[in-house]
């Protein structure tokens, strides 16, 4: 294909019974090595841009002790998120009541619904939702909870440790078998 | 008379110089292509929405294992020679002016400060994440990594170097650990910090996506 024999029939005669020499070509069809090149070269486009990681930014508030200082929430619009062993998520709305009777189970998976359905019926400016990760939970979960806070677009959102009572509370749950 | 002639000509085109560049872009993208650094410690990383990229530059990376261990990479010598003079002066590592070259010259440290002498002697090849104790990060009382932000902060602060925390945490890593590293941010007064993870689509129908749709750039993450 690189190069076509176009000479063909312009020989000279040699006479009759001398047979024609055939002139090989020198030359190589370097097409597939330039689909090889440029095939090499997007793959190794790809594969770089990809592989960069990203980062997600986080600020943490400073620590104070002065009660005047503390954000204070509006308790009908906070919402707890415990996070426990095995992606498990529990929340409840507001305190925490007694017995743990509005404790409630649910995954990281469907956490998503909670958020919006708490977030749809509250009033914009009162929407608190605190996260508590407990021991057993994992940086993935913190990470993903975190990230649910940027993908539902909530502006205040904390980070918190978790109480005995609470962390006494998933513990049992998780060993219970945790959500259903 | 005869019709005039027309030159048959080839309709091959020579693909010499097509290949030529083809493979002098392959072999530039190759060589500029950054090698993936720090393999010694494996780190699984989850995934979030952000699109940011991390930064590279003035980096101090914390990163932690799936089993816990902390470890901490830098990347401006300067910084680390004087992180180097910190640790001695306020620690006690007892450095001689040989470690801190080493020091300087290390990827990553991985140990209490009381050991960290024997690790820099350390062999390359043994550096790896499960075969190293890790920073000590397990309580309150032993959190070796506020030593290390405190040095750390007074060598950016005095070398003027912009400071870059980067926070590196394997999915399977438990929060307590994720909780004294930044314990040990907070007391040192670095409130602002990154978290290295894989970029991840918006979920479609979420408040996020829709400001997306908008138009709209991403304030409540950018903030």
């Amino acid at each position: 294909m690189a190069e076509m024999d176009t000479s063909g029939g312009g020989g000279h005669k040699k006479g009759p019974g001398v047979k024609k020499a055939k002139k090989a070509s020198t030359r190589v069809d370097l097409t597939p090595m330039v689909d090889l090149g440029f095939l090499l070269i997007t793959f190794f486009i790809f594969t770089t841009t990809i592989s960069q990681p990203t980062a997600m930014k986080l600020f943490l508030p400073k620590d104070t002790d002065k009660p005047e200082e503390q954000n204070k929430a509006k308790e009908s619009g906070a919402l707890t998120l415990l996070l426990g062993k095995n992606n498990n998520v529990y929340y409840y709305e507001g305190q925490l009541a007694e017995q743990g009777a509005n404790f409630q189970s649910s995954t990281m998976k469907k956490v998503r619904d909670i958020i919006i359905n708490k977030k749809r019926s509250t009033p914009k400016d009162d929407l608190v939702i605190v996260i508590k990760p407990s021991e057993e939970s994992t940086y993935k979960d913190v990470v993903d909870i975190l990230d649910e806070m940027t993908i539902n677009d909530i502006t205040r959102y904390a980070l918190v440790d978790i109480s005995d009572v609470e962390g006494q509370l998933v513990k049992i749950t998780d060993t219970n078998g945790g959500a259903k | 008379m005869s019709r005039p002639k027309i030159a048959r000509k080839s309709t091959a085109v020579d693909m010499t110089a097509m290949c030529d560049v083809a493979f002098l872009l392959l072999s530039f993208f190759i060589l500029t292509a950054k090698p993936k650094s720090s393999e010694n410690i494996t780190v699984e990383t989850p995934s979030s929405v952000s699109s940011k990229v991390a930064p590279e530059k003035d980096v101090t990376l914390v990163s932690i294992t799936k089993d816990g261990k902390v470890f901490l990479s830098m990347d401006n010598p300067e910084v680390k020679e004087e992180v180097a003079n910190q640790i001695n002066a306020n620690n006690g590592a007892s450095l001689s002016p040989a470690d801190i070259a080493a020091f300087k010259k290390a990827e990553f440290f991985g140990t209490p400060i009381s050991q960290l002498k024997s690790f820099l002697q350390v062999p390359a090849d043994r550096l790896k994440s499960d075969l190293l104790p890790g920073i000590p990060a397990i309580d309150t009382l032993h959190n070796e990594m506020v030593d290390w932000m405190k040095a750390i902060v007074a060598a950016h602060a005095s070398t003027g170097a912009k400071i870059n925390i980067l926070l590196k945490g394997d999915n399977l890593a438990k929060y307590p650990t994720f909780k004294n590293v930044i314990t040990a941010f907070k007391k040192s007064e670095q409130f602002k910090f990154q978290m290295v993870t894989n970029a991840e689509g918006v979920p479609e129908g979420t408040d996020l996506w829709r400001k997306y749709m908008r138009g709209e750039t991403n304030t409540a993450a950018e903030e």
